[in-house]
């Protein structure tokens, strides 16, 4: 990727003397993509605040280690939890399915003696399933989805506490691995630094900017309005810098590189290139921005409602395996609240409450919010019915903000 | 008439600035008492923003200028306030709540209690003498969704007076109405001009300002242009206002064309669609018609006709139920079920109700020009943007759409450029037989004319296009044959030659004997 080549200067495309394409000054660019600009600058104050309080504990690199491996089941959750808000509809079962699931899961590797790289495929396969039945209803005989995983919430919690009964623990370390582990320092160290975790942060950082640097010129050969080379740059380099101190903590760590992150990044890129790039993705927002609109353009509508949910129920699956690993254990009681975990972390992300607007890395960002919330008010030891108070506060301060920046922006 | 003394309303050097947009600039007006007084303009000239301005919408200090009403300048910070003065508008969204009865809905916000408790009894009689003095033949207690849009017009008016209005503002208060209840409004109006109330009414049909303004006062482009006296010694013309709303002469109204008819390509047989909720009920009725290459074919008929009815089901059963009747696609039957396999076989509707039916207002153009046929710029299920924006934008520079670029949102843009996006989907679709209903509601004169343009476009390209219209002059204007449909039957049907207002008007009012509703 010859970057040179392509650095558009600000003053050339915009020679047709009009201002529409380039996004004019900063300060209304900003104006303009205020709500994802809050979201990131809420996220860095709230982890500075701790960082400063808590005297450095909290961004210590085993401490980060901890956040993500904590905060996995969110992130994966909230992935498919977009995607469901964005088409209009809610799915409160989640935390039943990582249970039933995860129990499920638990009972192969222990009780069925299947190898657990096999139960975590059929895990994910059984979360389809679940989306697949909770899908029938939603899209063929058009229950709302609130009502029919209100009802999956207690049908799959019953379910869970009928087969996994009392926990079924003693799972293969390789198994927990998954969710606690971290990638084999296979490279060696440069000075305390794990090799492979600088590998795949350098990597990361790469694909970063040639992704960004391709949407740009592929924005400005089309005459599109484009954001001021400035705040472009500043982008990039605030970006490679958060990439790289990410890396720096993780590769400072015990372990290095958490497995878990890899998953979750893998999925992250996936959803969000089929949620931006896809007919499939394309009809979701087209369903949540106007649904007799879509019918009439030719939407399958159904099919699309019935794929949601399965897909929701895949990711849960996942989500189940990641849960069930990090506690070594299958409890009927697991998933306790994730459905509000990934509902809020959507929310928080700037998912629009009737639909039609979201963005997964949003919810991503949301999540973190939430899951940073969680260990700085652990480490300061706030009692946890006071974190519960200062999470609420906070999805709604959050959801607040978005309806009044879109009132003030009319 | 309008007597001499000093105007009720005058609005004076009104300017209104939103970030990056002058939507008006030092707008003058003055109504005097007891006048209707008609402002025309095309979409986007500012009428109603000047009418948001005036009702408090936009409260005082967020615009500049003055307000004089009955001699008094007014500062209205919110609706309540402007409505305490006796000013009432009514937006063209109806305000009313549909589950609830046209009394509760009459004084809903201004309710007939003592203490918070509500006065039925008086609640209903205030209600049964406010319908009274409109001519409305309904029971109070009928909730308002059981009653016809042009009833629920009336209602709002009921509730507007039971406001004690001295200033009524109807902002496009006939576009949702069929022709036999726009007169009824306008009867209305002229009663309550009688009784001493003045009257502003924004209307694209100017067939009615003629019959009914006492004054019209032009906007365009957010600036006052003049105002006409209705009634002065000689009378205005509807090219006159035309002329003056778009600023320069429209020689006609309809483009010239002569359309090249080729083979048939749609065809239906025995048509018959039932009401999708009551299945005994018949909405279609038994309707046969064709349209060949080429040719421009319209659908008249009065409101509940069953003209968008026939329309939708055809389109792949997207309305009715125990629909049956036969669908030749170049002579060969054909079964088409649903919405996809429609367009797959080359139908496209583009429907009456944009905002509703038809765009995705949350998205940009591109996304929304594509989005009936997104296959045909994907490869394994992946679109590719790039394709996406060059089409998109071709379209837009074809359909000559006002906008900086294709990744505008579509609900920032005019009706008619609305439209336009609208027709660029289906376009894209790349369909055969193209049915556009309504094409023109809610679109100022210019953007009309380029609309026709556009249809016989179409037409010329050897598409066939079947247009349905409330409108009368527009299909004489544009079609080569129409059909007119009356009680979910057609009636009649007329070569262009033979067709006249008269004539297709004798078709849509044609009663049959034992009908099912």
């Amino acid at each position: 990727m010859s970057a040179s080549t392509t650095l558009p200067a600000p003053a050339s495309s915009p020679g047709s003397g009009k201002k529409t394409t380039e996004g004019g000054s900063l300060a209304a660019y900003l104006g303009g993509n205020l709500k994802q600009y809050a979201m990131i600058a809420a996220l860095v104050v709230i982890t500075l605040w701790f960082q400063f309080d808590t005297d450095g504990l909290m961004l210590l690199p085993n401490n980060v280690v901890s956040l993500i491996q904590q905060n996995a089941y969110v992130f994966i959750l909230t992935i498919g939890m977009v995607m469901i808000i964005v088409a209009g509809h809610i799915d409160l079962s989640v935390g039943s399915v990582v249970a039933f699931v995860g129990g499920i899961c638990g009972l192969m590797i222990m009780q069925w003696d299947i190898s657990w790289p096999l139960a975590v495929v059929l895990s994910v396969i059984l979360g389809g399933v679940v989306g697949a039945w909770q899908g029938f209803w939603v899209a063929y005989v058009g229950i709302p989805a609130f009502i029919v995983t209100l009802g999956g919430m207690l049908l799959f919690r019953g379910l869970a506490i009928n087969y996994v009964g009392t926990t079924v623990g003693g799972l293969p370390s390789d198994f927990n691995a998954l969710a606690n582990g971290a990638l084999p320092n296979s490279l060696g160290f440069i000075g305390n630094l794990d090799t492979v975790t600088v590998v795949i942060g350098a990597l990361a950082a790469l694909g970063l900017l040639v992704s960004q640097f391709r949407t740009r010129r592929e924005l400005i050969r089309n005459d599109l309005r484009t954001e001021p080379f400035a705040a472009f740059v500043g982008k990039l380099v605030v970006g490679v810098a958060a990439i790289g101190y990410l890396t720096w903590l993780l590769a400072n760590s015990a372990g290095g590189m958490p497995i878990v992150l890899i998953i979750v990044g893998v999925l992250v890129l996936l959803y969000s290139f089929i949620m931006n790039n896809t007919i499939f993705g394309r009809h979701i927002y087209a369903m949540g921005g106007n649904l007799p609109a879509a019918m009439l353009s030719g939407v399958k509508t159904k099919r699309v409602n019935f794929l949601l949910f399965v897909n929701m129920g895949l990711l849960a699956g996942v989500a189940a395996v990641i849960t069930t690993a990090r506690a070594g254990s299958a409890v009927a009681a697991a998933g306790q609240n994730y459905e509000l975990d990934a509902i809020a972390a959507a929310f928080i992300g700037g998912t629009a409450v009737n639909g039609g607007v979201g963005k997964i890395t949003g919810a991503i960002i949301g999540a973190l919010i939430m899951g940073v919330l969680n260990m700085g008010l652990s480490i300061t030891n706030v009692r946890p019915e006071w974190q519960m108070v200062i999470k609420g506060l906070v999805l709604i301060a959050a959801v607040a903000f978005d309806i009044l920046n879109k009132r003030r922006g009319k | 008439m309008a007597n001499d003394t000093t105007p009720i309303l005058e609005m004076r050097g009104i300017t209104k600035t939103f970030p990056g947009v002058k939507a008006l600039s030092d707008v003058t007006l003055s109504v005097a008492r007891g006048e209707v007084h008609a402002i025309c303009g095309e979409n986007g000239a500012g009428k109603s923003t000047l009418m948001k301005v005036l009702s408090g919408v936009y409260p005082h200090g967020t615009y500049e200028g003055d307000i004089v009403f009955e001699g008094e300048t007014c500062r209205f910070r919110t609706t309540r306030d402007s409505e305490e003065r006796g000013i009432v508008i009514i937006h063209q969204e109806l305000a009313l709540s549909p589950y609830l009865s046209i009394a509760e809905n009459i004084f809903l916000g201004n309710e007939r209690a003592k203490g918070g408790v509500i006065n039925w009894a008086q609640t209903n009689r205030q209600a049964a003498d406010l319908l009274k003095r409109i001519g409305l033949d309904e029971q109070p207690d009928t909730k308002v969704m059981d009653i016809g849009v042009g009833k629920q017009q009336l209602v709002e008016i009921a509730k507007a007076l039971s406001k004690r209005v001295k200033l009524l503002i109807l902002d496009e208060p006939t576009a949702a109405l069929n022709d036999e209840d726009s007169a009824h409004l306008l009867e209305l109006l002229r009663s309550l001009k009688a009784e001493g109330i003045t009257s502003i009414i924004i209307s694209h049909k100017l067939n009615e300002i003629a019959a009914i303004a006492d004054s019209t006062t032009i906007i365009r482009d957010g600036q006052s242009i003049e105002t006409l006296a209705m009634h002065g010694a000689e009378p205005v013309s509807e090219d006159r206002i035309i002329r003056s709303m778009v600023g320069r002469d429209l020689e006609h109204r309809y483009p010239d064309h002569v359309s090249t008819v080729g083979e048939e390509i749609l065809r239906i047989e025995n048509w018959t669609v039932h009401h999708p909720n009551d299945p005994n009920r018949i909405v279609v009725d038994d309707a046969s018609l064709n349209v060949r290459a080429g040719e421009i074919v319209g659908i008249a008929g009065l409101m509940g006709a069953g003209r968008t009815e026939l329309a939708m089901s055809v389109f792949g059963h997207s309305y009715g139920s125990g629909i049956t009747g036969k669908l030749f696609l170049h002579g060969k039957p054909v079964s088409i079920k649903n919405v996809s396999a429609a367009i797959e076989h080359g139908i496209a509707y583009a429907t009456e109700d944009r905002k509703h039916y038809g765009l995705n207002l949350i998205e940009d153009i591109k996304r929304n020009t594509t989005a009936a046929r997104l296959t045909k710029i994907a490869r394994a299920g992946v679109v590719n943007s790039a394709k996406e924006i060059t089409i998109a934008d071709r379209f837009r520079k074809d359909m000559r759409t006002k906008t900086p670029s294709v990744d505008v949102q579509v609900g920032k843009l005019s009706g008619g450029n609305q439209q336009k996006v609208v027709l660029s989907r289906w376009l894209f679709a790349e369909p055969e037989v193209l049915i556009l209903d309504e094409p023109t509601r809610g679109i100022d004169v210019g953007a009309k004319y380029e609309i026709y343009e556009i249809i016989n476009k179409l037409a010329d390209s050897g598409k066939a296009v079947i247009v349905i219209s409330s409108e009368l002059p527009e299909l004489l204007g544009i079609c080569d044959r129409i059909y007119a449909m009356s009680q979910g039957r057609i009636t009649g049907q007329l070569p262009r030659a033979e067709a006249s207002q008269e004539g297709l008007m004798r078709y849509m009012t044609m009663e049959k004997s034992g009908a099912t509703r």
